[in-house]
């Protein structure tokens, strides 16, 4: 008896389930419910069948039928890696109750689903836009939205707080400071805002503004055939940008069924461990300067730029690189690249030894991070957290290990795992995995596999530049791949990887055409941030921006 | 020392030169920069702060996030609809004289971002001195852009662009809702 058929005996015992649809799809287990139900059978999942993670709740759009959106919830189970799809159909006008009485993270997905839809989720205890501006007119990722009509916004919303449960009202308290920091603040990485209202320097409630950067990620894509969408994808967090290329890619192949070559898997793992350390030096270095250390910063991008010139030397650009197509690489790796690429490590290793004694055993960084602003595993498991900030609440959770892709589940390396889910612990999880990133490189660079670095499927990817000029097959298949673009089938996908941030996913719609019909990204930061408020209250403000940089919120990937 | 008149001893070391000239050349030397960093290419501008290119090599290193402090807004990164106010009250609040470099293709033009919530250029609200393309730019680039600057501060280029700037909210260029 497969998973599918175990959850619907389960499911029969509890609930009416003759108008539910279990179905399995692309690897992927669905379930249709009708909406009034959504609330009792999520509650049902988390408890009985131990989904304990909601990773993501978006809506779509199908303006043909009857019930024209669709929500659709994203559940994993730790415990085995288990994951299920549960959708629930909605006509306009119609709404759902919300989930945060189950997951607290569903708090801003929901909001993201209002603002992007139009969709009303009954009980959200704060369902405003997110994303875009307070001047904005209509639901831009609705079908019937044209994908540029602008419109523009000419003042900024003052400061507010209206997004704490329990604390409703933009009304300020009179005894307290409100104090309104960023989006131009140096503590804010250029596009966060936060407000808070002090009682001396101890925040009393904060809250974040977001969507400074919402560039329609999700609507280019829709607009786009599935292999220019590659482009967009490296500005989502612009930090690691291959990771990106990576994820989607690899969700369009699930939807394609075709796996890649091994040496395009091994490709794929050292570009995206190199970005996993360029990530982290980013966050370990700005996290430095946040908190008045200068010298880790101009010290660790050093090594950053040594990793822009093996992006160089592989494809010719530094930041985002686009080096993965649907199917493979771009290209393959030029002569002697991968010993370059073990002597970086080498380097590297020392490097890090360095930052270890120069930045984590300092005085001041210790007294400043370790203690402050703690998570317990509990909440961050309930807000969503994956990635560096899950592991350093103890939580040993790595997408590589429980759900191991491309030949990880072959190499050897160690998860490490903090203990008090502090700002210290989480810096000491991704000095480490700095470490084991370069572990695993080592493993992949000594034992490259041979073989062509694409797959050579004529519906899939071009041919090669000689044959399109050389022989008259190759102009043919070059010329219809161009005119009639890449189609996958008919159907949905939902794909994770392990990125620096933690889990990013991607939601995949086709319908047969050569451009996504929906493609929803899951960024890691997003379900951490929007903890922000809660986890700073009561904290002193300094630990504020502490803690702030030590979520590493990315705005490429924040606001898409 | 003593038997030297001040007036000689001057005399051994004085050159002259225009005021202009002489105003120009320290303004130029000294670019005080506000990394008005929104995305991408806020990376990039690391970069360009940061070992390897090091702008400090042409008298730009104090980096301020104030704008009452700084005379050159490095606008780097996309700017949304929902940022341009902001970018707006920013550039306002910088004292004469004043420049603006727009790096990389989404500061300039919006980019790939053809898009409902992008501003299409962030010359589109504030005038724009030099514009580096790329997306991102090198930061061989930006650094070209910034010495293309220095050279029209050099030669007190007149800018026209700058001089009849008006505030596009305050002066309904820009209304709420519409799209241009």
């Amino acid at each position: 008896m497969n998973r599918i058929d175990e959850l619907k005996n389960d499911l029969d015992k509890h609930f009416k389930t003759n108008q539910y649809r279990f179905s399995h799809s692309f690897g992927d287990d669905v379930l249709e419910i009708p909406k009034e139900d959504v609330i009792p059978v999520l509650r049902h999942l988390k408890l009985n069948q131990k989904f304990d993670f909601l990773m993501d709740v978006c809506g779509a759009d199908y303006p043909n039928r009857e019930k024209r959106f669709e929500v659709i919830y994203h559940l994993f189970a730790s415990r085995d890696g288990r994951r299920l799809r549960v959708k629930t159909q909605l006509a306009e006008g119609e709404h759902v109750e919300t989930a945060t009485k189950v997951w607290k993270g569903a708090d801003w997905f929901e909001r993201e689903a209002y603002d992007m839809f139009g969709i009303r989720f009954q009980g959200h205890p704060n369902l405003r836009k997110i994303l875009t501006h307070h001047q904005f007119q209509g639901h831009p990722l609705r079908k019937d939205y044209e994908a540029d009509r602008q419109q523009h916004c000419t003042d900024v919303l003052p400061i507010h707080f209206d997004n704490v449960g329990d604390e409703r009202g933009d009304v300020l308290n009179e005894n307290l400071v409100p104090l309104n920091i960023g989006p131009s603040h140096p503590a804010m990485h250029g596009t966060l805002r936060v407000m808070a209202e002090l009682d001396g320097e101890t925040i009393v409630r904060a809250n974040c503004e977001i969507g400074y950067l919402h560039r329609c990620f999700e609507k280019m894509a829709e607009t786009h055939p599935y292999n220019q969408v590659i482009p967009y994808t490296d500005r989502l967090n612009y930090c690691s940008a291959p990771m990106n290329n990576v994820g989607y890619c690899k969700t369009v192949e699930r939807l394609l069924g075709i796996e890649i070559p091994p040496k395009a898997q091994a490709m794929r793992v050292i570009i995206s461990e190199l970005s996993r350390i360029i990530d982290h030096i980013i966050s370990v270095g700005t996290g430095g300067v946040d908190l008045g250390a200068l010298t880790a910063f101009f010290h660790l991008f050093t090594y950053r730029e040594k990793v822009y010139t093996l992006f160089e030397r592989l494809c010719g650009a530094r930041l985002t690189v686009s080096m993965t197509r649907i199917g493979g690489m771009a290209q393959d790796a030029p002569d002697g690249w991968f010993d370059e690429v073990m002597a970086f490590c080498k380097e590297m290793r020392a490097a890090v030894d360095e930052i270890d004694r120069l930045f984590i055993s300092n005085k001041i960084f210790i007294k400043r991070t370790q203690g402050v602003a703690p998570v317990s595993a509990a909440e961050a498991i309930s807000w969503g957290y994956t990635g560096p900030l899950l592991r350093a609440c103890g939580v040993n959770l790595d997408l590589r290990k429980t759900s191991p892709y491309y030949g990880y589940d072959g190499l050897n390396f160690d998860v490490p795992v903090g203990t008090s889910g502090d700002i210290y612990d989480r810096y000491l999880v991704r000095i480490e995995e700095m470490k084991q990133s370069i572990r695993i490189i080592e493993q992949v660079c000594k034992n490259v596999p041979g073989g062509d670095y694409t797959v050579r499927d004529k519906g899939i990817v071009l041919p090669e530049k000689k044959d399109v000029y050389g022989n008259i097959e190759g102009l043919m298949n070059h010329f219809m791949l161009v005119i009639k673009g890449l189609r996958p089938p008919v159907g949905e996908v939902y794909d994770a990887t392990e990125a620096a941030n933690g889990e990013l996913g991607f939601y995949l719609v086709s319908d047969g055409s050569a451009n996504p019909y929906r493609l929803k990204c899951r960024p890691p930061c997003f379900a951490i941030y929007q903890s922000f408020p809660s986890v700073v209250k009561g904290t002193m403000l300094a630990d504020a921006i502490a803690t702030v940089a030590s979520m590493n919120v990315i705005a490429g990937e924040l606001d898409r | 020392m003593a038997d030297k008149s001040i007036d000689e001893m001057s005399r051994s070391f004085a050159f002259t030169t225009k005021l202009d000239a002489i105003v120009a050349w320290g303004r130029k030397n000294a670019l005080w920069p506000l990394p008005y960093g929104t995305a991408c290419c806020g990376i990039e501008l690391m970069s360009v702060m940061g070992p390897r290119y090091d702008l400090a090599r042409f008298g730009a290193e104090v980096v301020r996030f104030s704008p009452r402090q700084a005379d050159l807004l490095l606008v780097a990164g996309t700017i949304t609809e929902k940022m341009a106010p902001i970018l707006v009250r920013i550039y306002e609040q910088m004292l004469e004289p004043k420049y603006v470099l727009s790096m990389g293709a989404c500061a300039s033009s919006g980019g790939f971002y053809r898009a409902y919530h992008v501003l299409q250029g962030a010359d589109k609200v504030i005038p724009v001195d030099v514009y580096v393309p790329g997306c991102p730019p090198t930061p061989e680039a930006v650094l070209d852009g910034i010495m293309l600057l220095q050279r029209m501060i050099a030669t007190n280029q007149p800018r026209p662009w700058r001089d009849n700037w008006k505030n596009p909210y305050e002066s309904n260029l820009i209304q709420a809702g519409s799209s241009t």
